[in-house]
């Protein structure tokens, strides 16, 4: 029999939290602190008004760029939160996650050969789905010296005739690091001189712990250039409705618009209705949610310095990423033993990109009550290893 | 820092001092103070525990009451509620907007107990028109917390 797959999706690797994900499911007894979404449930008001449209038979396919009411709410939030303006009739199309959006968003930019600019650590899917276009993708390494922000050194030090998008994965899933105004405003006169896109990923907006968000969008020059991707997963904690958005240029937005229609057809319809209830009346809730990953940050951060592991302060999203360079194990080493040996999970930097190498990613997507338990034995493994070290 | 603090103490009033300080992002003795501030002007009138009676072995009986009254010259409802709440197996006095004035809630260890207070001694009271008793029947929510469940993890263990 000939071969039945394509070489392209062969070479992809799958991602590196699969594995690890197998080891914790045959252990009943772990607890995790790997978790990439909320914790809470979605607001009961906003589920209340999935339920509502059910009960309404709202049960039909909408306009395959979303329900006009949803892309007007979307429209009105980008403009009261993040002061950047869009038209709901050509430059808004409502996607099944964030997700798609990146993956609508490269193809419809791509042409092959040309280079897409991945900064890592980063999310695990810019690098298959830059594949997949028939993209090159480029990885630029952050480094913790700079917070893991995108500095213009880096940047320019990356582009070549070739490049044509920049992902910005502000704020960071797995580092937690945040791009400020200043940072953003020094990157984009590199944007803008050498004539690139960027896709600007900004699905952590709310969880920002140092001020509101700045989109790259907002800043002169830069809208026209920008896909601004953003959803309902984490700010609502609606991971399970499966619905982000996209917004930018009518052409690229056009054109991604016509890739949804036939891959997909239109986002969840129950899912864009509570959706609009999210975005009249979620504020408050965005608020409260923001506020308790806030002291959790604070107290992960407070008990890494009392067991003496170095982390530098992440302003954004619901993730630590300290230091492991000092017990002489690989990342993956020091989770599966960790994993083993206290029975908690994290995730290995590395499964974020090569040089998440020498970090985990801790998520604080839980109670306090859970964090304590786990960050207890976080320090006794800590000092476990650390008497090892004084042995050999 | 209030408004967090207090959020912060609704839910849990035996958080550790130094763990409050941490999590509002404050100094522990800035937390003490506040926190004896708040006391001293009445903010903070206590610290409770939250009870699910009916896990225990011991017999309550809650009930709601509705009480009509006659506000008395020069001093409307507060003294009247002040004969109420005196009682101490009045848990709240609460008065209300609406077709009544006055919300009692009462706990007692068997209905015969509640129902003989509210014979003998607030239908006699003066000023009370007439009451409506109702018994509570099972408390799902209190306090903001459900009683009714714990809460699950549901979500994959590893997620990126």
């Amino acid at each position: 029999m000939r071969n039945p797959l394509s070489d392209k999706i062969v070479t992809i690797k799958p991602s590196g939290i699969r594995k690890f994900f197998d080891i914790v499911s045959e252990m009943e007894d772990a607890i995790s602190l790997g978790v990439g979404e909320p914790d809470f449930d979605t607001p009961w008001h906003i589920r209340d008004e999935g339920i509502y449209s059910l009960e309404q038979g709202r049960t039909f396919y909408t306009s395959n760029s979303g329900l006009k009411e949803l892309k007007i709410e979307i429209c009105n939030y980008l403009k009261r939160r993040f002061h950047v303006e869009y038209d709901y009739r050509n430059q808004v199309l409502v996607t099944v996650g964030g997700s798609e959006a990146i993956d609508l968003a490269i193809r419809a930019m791509i042409n092959p050969g040309e280079e897409v600019l991945i900064p890592q650590p980063s999310y695990v899917a810019y690098e298959p789905c830059a594949i997949l276009a028939d993209a090159v993708p480029v990885i630029i390494n952050l480094k913790e010296e700079n917070q893991f922000r995108l500095t213009p050194e880096e940047l320019r030090a990356s582009i070549t005739d070739k490049t044509k998008i920049l992902i910005l994965p502000y704020p960071n899933n797995p580092t937690g690091a945040i791009m400020e105004r200043k940072d953003l405003e020094a990157i984009a006169e590199v944007i803008i001189e050498k004539d690139i896109f960027v896709i600007s990923d900004e699905i952590y907006s709310e969880l920002s712990y140092k001020g509101d968000h700045v989109s790259i969008a907002e800043l002169p020059g830069m809208k026209e250039r920008t896909i601004l991707i953003n959803g309902f997963s984490k700010s609502y904690a609606m991971t399970g409705w499966r619905l982000g958005y996209a917004c930018g240029p009518v052409e690229i937005i056009e054109q991604m618009t016509k890739i949804h229609q036939f891959a997909i057809m239109c986002a969840p319809t129950t899912s864009q209705y509570a959706a609009v209830d999210a975005l009249k009346n979620g504020d408050e809730d965005v608020a409260e949610m923001r506020e308790a990953y806030n002291q959790r940050r604070r107290y992960l951060l407070y008990a890494f310095k009392e067991m003496g592991l170095p982390c530098f302060e992440p302003y954004g999203a619901f993730y630590m990423f300290p230091c492991i360079k000092e017990f002489g194990l690989t990342s993956d080493e020091f989770a599966t033993r960790f994993l083993r040996e206290e029975k908690v999970a994290v995730v290995p930097g590395t499964a974020f990109g090569e040089c998440g190498e020498g970090y985990l990613r801790i998520s604080y997507a839980y109670s306090l009550e859970n964090l304590k338990i786990a960050i207890g034995r976080l320090a006794d493994f800590v000092e476990k290893l650390r008497k090892e070290g004084d042995k050999s | 820092m209030r408004e967090e603090l207090l959020r912060v103490i609704e839910r849990n009033s035996r958080i550790d001092l130094k763990e409050l300080a941490v999590i509002l992002g404050v100094e522990e003795i800035d937390v003490v103070n506040e926190m004896a501030a708040m006391e001293a002007e009445g903010i903070i009138c206590g610290y409770h525990t939250l009870i699910d009676w009916e896990k225990t072995s011991i017999e309550k009986v809650s009930a709601l009451i509705e009480v009509r009254v006659t506000p008395q010259r020069g001093q409307g409802f507060d003294s009247i509620a002040e004969r109420i709440y005196k009682y101490p197996e009045v848990n709240a006095v609460y008065l209300i907007s609406g077709g009544f004035d006055l919300m009692v809630t009462l706990e007692g260890k068997s209905l015969k107990e509640i129902s003989s207070f509210v014979s003998d001694k607030l239908s006699t009271l003066d000023s009370v028109l007439s009451t409506a008793t109702h018994f509570i029947l099972k408390k799902y929510k209190d306090h903001g917390t459900v009683l009714a469940r714990k809460k699950e993890d549901h979500r994959e263990k590893i997620m990126p």
